[in-house]
């Protein structure tokens, strides 16, 4: 059984999304992080980079996987969280409070298509 | 094998000498300025002869070689490797030659890459090869430059993608990326040949050609090659041949014959030559003879290519002969067949019916799970296997399995060596229906444990330095 | 019979009862049957180990034996005998690539010493488990510097790398769609000012510059890292690492990047292969870099332990993401190097390149005192190389020499001869070749 915090959105890959005003605060959901099993390394964007709906922005590395994380909303990156670049592990111990990137939303009304804790509850058949 | 802590830097005693050199008798002693100078401290270890000598004569007693036992890897071929062949590629005469002489100076040399030239011409089908990449991969994606340099010559500025099945080896994707080509998945069937119909659409005048193996990674022979081959000729493509898998065709069929315009062979996986750890190879490249004319227009390596490689390739080729060729493909074709038949009950067959030198299983029909114990995976059967003496078959590839386990026994194993290791995954099957957690903590055996490679990767130490 | 086709008719009988089979040609009854090659194929008949010895003896024979006085990327260093005995070796030998690590960690061990050998040797931070050679390690560097500078594009070369490098960079370049810009010589050496004149366009991902050049010029490098760290570029070293022992090292220069070829390092010249690659990089630069690397961890039980590590960067976890599509390398020459530089160590290290450079001023000067030849590139440093300008023509002194038994005078494009001394050739052999281009 894995976690699924209410108040967020999730999209079909796998990632949370926390609106706060017009940002974004992104990160991957406690099934993910039991997916790729530890994480080794989380590649990240640079501030300031485009991200696209849809699009992968960055990737989650274990021993003997990599898996692409997919933007659930388009905007600008303005801050990534850099404690993942020491400590990747932090995803694996709480996938909800490791955020990965907080994005400045060019559409928020994007976040209206996403999935709510239960119907992504549903997706992963929990 | 002994467990033998050492590293070469650990033996290390300030003054200790290991060289032999001439005395520098030439007069003057030459300086560089200071500003181009070396300044700091070359860490380099001090030891002897004799040290040298024990210390990677125990290194090598912690490794497991063709030499030591089977290795049934499969898609890697590892065949045994003739020693007849390491004495020619010691010969004075070639060892000695610099690659920048003139070719007439060196008939000796450039007979055998002629002679290879035809050899492997004859063996595949192609009309000519190149010897200049040093490893498949390298010839994957010297032979996609080709491709993409035949269209170019047409004048054809469009051809930016390549088709690459999803049971492909995971360097044919990346050297379409380094080619600077697209990659376009094409799905394979249940019955894990390519979908012909899922195929159609994807071809079009935007496709330099497709990029697969035949027989394909699961070691299907694609029956629908000839259909294949004229959709993707059809819309002007080229087929290009991913030649790990030759060996089941030596002596039997020819991918040229298939349809097939450019390929690349593993020299080190079908022509005997020692795998040495992870390299070196070769990867000569062949093309039919609309092609021949890309050939020059394209440079991959400094110079001739892995000349001692090919030279051990030549001595396997004149040693087989016309008459053995076709030995290769179908005892090892044989081999994988009567494996599979012996350990079908145990291990999950995915796709039933005759396959070429290699197949897949699925993982273990019973792996052992009940209440909260997680049942024994491939990983965990590879790693018993190492117990037994055996190294493992070749896991978790090709992805459309999750718990693929690859078998390759090749056409060198005896009949008595195959029995043994059909008897060894019967008794791990057992163990697992058992016992799972036997093998969860395999190895148990060998000089070391199941690492932490997490650690490895989260906090890498990727010198001796970092551990000072 | 071959030897290494162990199973008999009785075997072959009994494998097929137990597939069901009645003949072998039915282990190819799903291809199509105008597939199947009838007839015997254009192969010669089988050679007995003996006559296949004979034959290649021959062949060996006929190939001119001439003392190397030449360089140009391919080095006649000597030898230590101890070396073949060992990575003949049949577990270092016919081992595979070290993916069980339980079973593979005499592999993983030499392969960790020839990592920390070459940070040693190029004082970077970390080094991969080999490339292909020299020129394919600089395309790798090539396709690196764009990925590291991500939205840079033009990588720039100097005109004083080896052309065979510039070619095999070319290539690689031409496919992968990087542009290449052209940093012009000034005096034998890349020029500075010309290299800031192409930063200016700070459209420059990275610059490859020879540390040893194709003239055999020890180039100086100060202010490179600086104008190209500025442009926020990649500067990498294309570099021999023999010569590393004592010139001024990729790290000394605040390269990001140094890569060559490490046949220097005793590995025979074998008419140009197998050679092996190297590259070594600065610490940010890790995930981006090509090819296996191994890692020291531990067992369950503590023990040291080492292993294939990030191999997420890899081919058969990114694909087409990959840093490369690099698999196999050149392992059992990585192996080779690192049993030479154990055995030579820092002071068998200087010696080699004291002897050579030695011997090749020695040559150069009385080459100049022979009168048939002036300097190209009078007051410029070098090592083991050179290159003169004949007063006669290049291919005819070529000829002289070869004929005399000697390597030597390449012709290069300029027109010049280059010429190049190892510790391998006594003060006698350089008297001879001297005596040769005397009497012509």
């Amino acid at each position: 059984m894995s976690k699924v915090l209410e108040g967020l959105k999730y999209s079909e890959s796998h990632e949370w999304v926390k609106v706060e005003g017009n940002v974004a605060v992104i990160g991957v959901s406690d099934f993910a992080q039991k997916e790729m099993g530890d994480i080794t390394y989380v590649d990240l964007p640079e501030v300031g980079d485009e991200v696209v709906a849809g699009e992968e922005f960055g990737a989650l590395e274990s021993v003997k996987a990599a898996s692409d994380l997919f933007a659930p909303v388009s905007g600008e990156v303005i801050e990534v969280n850099e404690e993942l670049a020491d400590t990747p592990e932090k995803v694996n111990e709480d996938a909800y409070a490791s955020w990965i990137i907080k994005v400045e939303m060019s559409d928020p009304s994007q976040v209206d298509a996403l999935l709510d804790a239960a119907a992504y509850k549903t997706l992963i058949g929990e | 094998m002994k467990y033998y802590d050492k590293l070469v830097f650990e033996l290390s005693q300030k003054g200790r000498v290991g060289f032999s050199l001439p005395v520098n008798k030439f007069p003057g002693s030459s300086e560089l300025p200071v500003k181009v100078r070396r300044a700091s401290a070359l860490p380099l270890p001090e030891v002897s002869e004799p040290d040298v000598v024990r210390h990677y004569t125990n290194l090598s007693q912690m490794n497991f070689g063709v030499d030591t036992g089977f290795y049934p890897l499969g898609s890697c071929t590892m065949k045994y490797n003739p020693k007849i062949n390491e004495e020619i590629a010691a010969l004075p005469g070639f060892g000695g030659l610099h690659p920048l002489v003139d070719d007439d100076l060196v008939p000796g040399a450039q007979k055998v890459l002629s002679d290879m030239n035809q050899f492997l011409s004859a063996i595949t089908g192609m009309h000519a090869f190149t010897f200049a990449p040093c490893a498949g991969a390298h010839g994957e994606l010297t032979g996609l430059m080709i491709m993409r340099q035949y269209h170019l010559n047409r004048g054809d500025f469009g051809r930016t993608k390549v088709i690459v099945p999803d049971s492909a080896h995971g360097t044919n994707p990346a050297s379409a990326a380094v080619a600077g080509l697209e990659v376009v998945e094409v799905k394979s069937l249940e019955n894990g040949r390519i979908d012909v119909e899922a195929l159609k659409p994807l071809l079009d005048s935007s496709v330099a050609g497709i990029m697969m193996t035949n027989p394909n990674t699961l070691g299907l022979f694609e029956t629908q090659i000839k259909t294949i081959a004229e959709l993707v000729h059809g819309v002007g493509g080229l087929l290009y041949y991913d030649g790990a898998n030759m060996n089941p065709l030596m002596g039997v069929v020819r991918p040229g014959d298939m349809g097939f315009d450019i390929m690349h062979l593993n020299l080190h996986k079908t022509f005997s030559t020692p795998h040495g750890g992870g390299g070196p190879g070769s990867g000569p490249v062949g093309v039919a003879k609309h092609l021949e004319s890309c050939l020059p227009q394209i440079k991959v390596s400094g110079f001739h290519g892995n000349f001692g490689v090919i030279l051990r390739a030549y001595a396997y080729i004149l040693m087989l002969g016309k008459e053995n060729l076709q030995k290769v493909g179908q005892y090892s074709v044989l081999s994988a067949n009567y494996i599979k038949e012996s350990l079908k009950d145990l291990y999950k067959l995915p796709i039933e019916g005759v396959c070429k030198h290699e197949f897949v299983f699925d993982g273990l029909i019973n792996d052992g799970a009940h209440d909260d114990v997680h049942g024994a995976t491939t990983l965990d059967v590879a790693k018993r296997l190492l117990d037994y003496g055996f190294h493992a078959p070749t896991i978790y590839f090709p992805l459309l399995f999750h718990q693929a386990l690859m078998i390759e026994p090749t056409e060198t194993e005896s009949k008595e060596t195959i029995d043994a290791f059909i008897e060894v995954m019967r008794k791990i099957a057992a163990e697992a229906a058992q016992d799972p957690e036997l093998l969860q903590g395999a190895p148990h055996n060998t000089v070391i444990s199941r690492p932490d490679e997490t650690a490895a990767a989260r906090n890498p130490i990727l010198k001796y330095q970092d551990t000072l | 019979m071959v030897p290494y086709l162990p199973n008999t008719e009785a075997d072959i009988k009994a494998m097929l009862d137990k597939v069901g089979l009645k003949g072998l040609e039915d282990l190819y009854s799903d291809v199509p049957a105008e597939f199947l090659h009838r007839g015997a194929y254009e192969l010669p008949e089988a050679l007995s180990e003996q006559e296949l010895r004979d034959w290649l003896q021959e062949l060996d024979a006929q190939n001119t034996r001439l003392k190397v006085f030449v360089g140009q990327g391919a080095y006649d260093h000597y030898t230590p005998a101890v070396i073949p005995y060992l990575t003949q070796r049949s577990e270092f030998l016919t081992a595979y690539t070290p993916y069980q690590c339980e079973i593979s960690q005499g592999t993983l061990r030499y392969i960790f010493e020839y990592q920390s050998m070459i940070c040693a040797l190029t004082g970077l931070d970390i080094s991969n488990a080999s490339l292909y050679d020299g020129p394919t390690a600089a395309a790798e560097a090539m396709k690196m510097a764009v990925a590291c500078t991500r939205k840079k594009t033009r990588v720039l070369l100097s005109r004083t790398l080896l052309p065979h490098v510039v070619k095999v960079v070319e290539t690689y370049a031409r496919f992968h769609g990087v542009e290449l810009g052209y940093v012009p010589a000034d005096n034998g050496q890349t020029s500075l000012e010309a290299l800031k004149a192409e930063l200016a366009a700070d459209d420059v991902a990275g610059v490859i510059v020879p540390s040893l050049n194709r003239y055999g010029i020890v180039e100086d490098h100060t202010g490179f890292a600086e104008a190209i760290h500025a442009e926020k570029g990649i500067l990498v070293e294309y570099c021999d690492p023999s010569a590393l022992a004592v010139v001024k090292t990729p790290a000394e220069w605040d390269a990001d990047i140094a890569v060559g070829d490490a046949q220097p390092l005793g590995i025979p010249l074998c008419y140009g292969g197998p050679y092996v690659g190297f590259m070594a990089v600065k610490k940010d630069h890790m995930r981006k870099m090509p090819g296996r690397i191994v890692g020291q961890t531990v067992d369950k039980s503590g023990k040291r332990a080492f292993v294939l590590t990030l191999q997420a960067r890899e081919q058969h976890i990114k694909r087409e993401k990959a840093t490369s599509n690099i698999c196999s390398n050149e392992s059992l020459m990585a192996l080779w190097v690192t049993i030479y530089l154990s055995l030579m160590g820092p002071e068998g290290m200087k010696q080699v390149n004291q002897t050579s450079a030695d011997g090749a001023h020695y040559l150069k000067d009385a080459l100049l005192s022979t009168g048939k030849f002036t300097d190209v590139f009078p007051g410029q440093p070098f090592l083991k190389e050179f290159v003169l300008q004949p007063k006669e023509d290049a291919k005819a002194l070529q000829q002289r020499l070869q004929d005399a038994g000697f390597f030597a005078a390449l012709p290069t494009e300029e027109g010049y001869v280059s010429f190049c001394v190892t510790e391998k050739r006594s003060k006698a052999d350089v008297d001879a070749l001297v005596a040769v281009v005397k009497e012509g």
